[in-house]
């Protein structure tokens, strides 16, 4: 099992902030997406963390993995 | 701790305070370079209302840690404190605090400034405006 994670305008589109999905690795994190969302193209821009760590979205996935996705960061 | 996210309206001026009392280091240092942020009641031509700012509880505690020690090996710095607001925030009250003290003042301008850039790429923060309109919507310019 992964546990996924959604902030802000993409939480909104998708209408949940958490998800949890069965992998059979070996998976990507564009996998992870494209499995738990398959309705929705991911959006240009999109961030991905595996373990709050930022990765690019071919970065491999394993079984336990908190996944998120966001938009661009904003903050200070 | 040298991250603090608040619920809450903080005032910088009394964490910096609080915070440089504590440190081990009295006497050694010779620099304090403080950089706040505060919320502006217009943004992109708009009259804004509010603001909420959602972030990612862990990760951004494990960017900013990383940011911190990313300036440490780069500059002798002797302490830092970063202060963020999440949540409900108004008009004049400050969103963000980054402090750096250091034995010379270049080490402190230099690591402040790449402490607040860093956090503006890198830390999972994201905010949500009010319009004076009433109208939401996310703030997608990190300027």
């Amino acid at each position: 099992m992964i546990y996924l994670r959604y902030f802000a305008s993409l939480r909104e589109t998708l209408g949940h902030s958490t998800a949890e999905l069965q992998i059979f690795e070996p998976q990507t994190v564009l996998d992870v997406w494209q499995l738990a969302n398959p309705d929705v193209p991911l959006p240009e821009n999109t961030l991905a963390a595996v373990n709050m760590d930022y990765v690019p979205l071919s970065h491999p996935v394993k079984n336990c993995d908190e996944v998120a996705f966001f938009p661009p960061v904003t903050g200070g | 701790m040298n991250v603090r996210i608040c619920d809450s309206l903080f005032d910088p001026f009394e964490q910096i305070q609080l915070f440089q009392h504590q440190l081990a280091l009295q006497g050694k240092f010779g620099a304090t370079s403080i950089f706040i942020g505060t919320m502006r009641d217009f943004n992109e031509g708009d009259d804004v209302q509010a603001m909420t700012l959602e972030h990612y509880e862990g990760m951004t505690q494990k960017q900013l840690c990383k940011i911190i020690e990313a300036a440490k090996a780069q500059w002798q710095i002797l302490d830092c404190l970063i202060v963020h607001r999440v949540g409900g925030i108004l008009p004049n009250e400050p969103i963000v605090l980054v402090c750096v003290w250091s034995a010379h003042r270049a080490e402190a301008f230099e690591a402040c400034r790449y402490l607040m850039e860093e956090l503006k790429a890198n830390a999972p923060f994201w905010k949500l405006e009010k319009l004076a309109t009433s109208e939401k919507r996310w703030v997608s310019k990190n300027h």
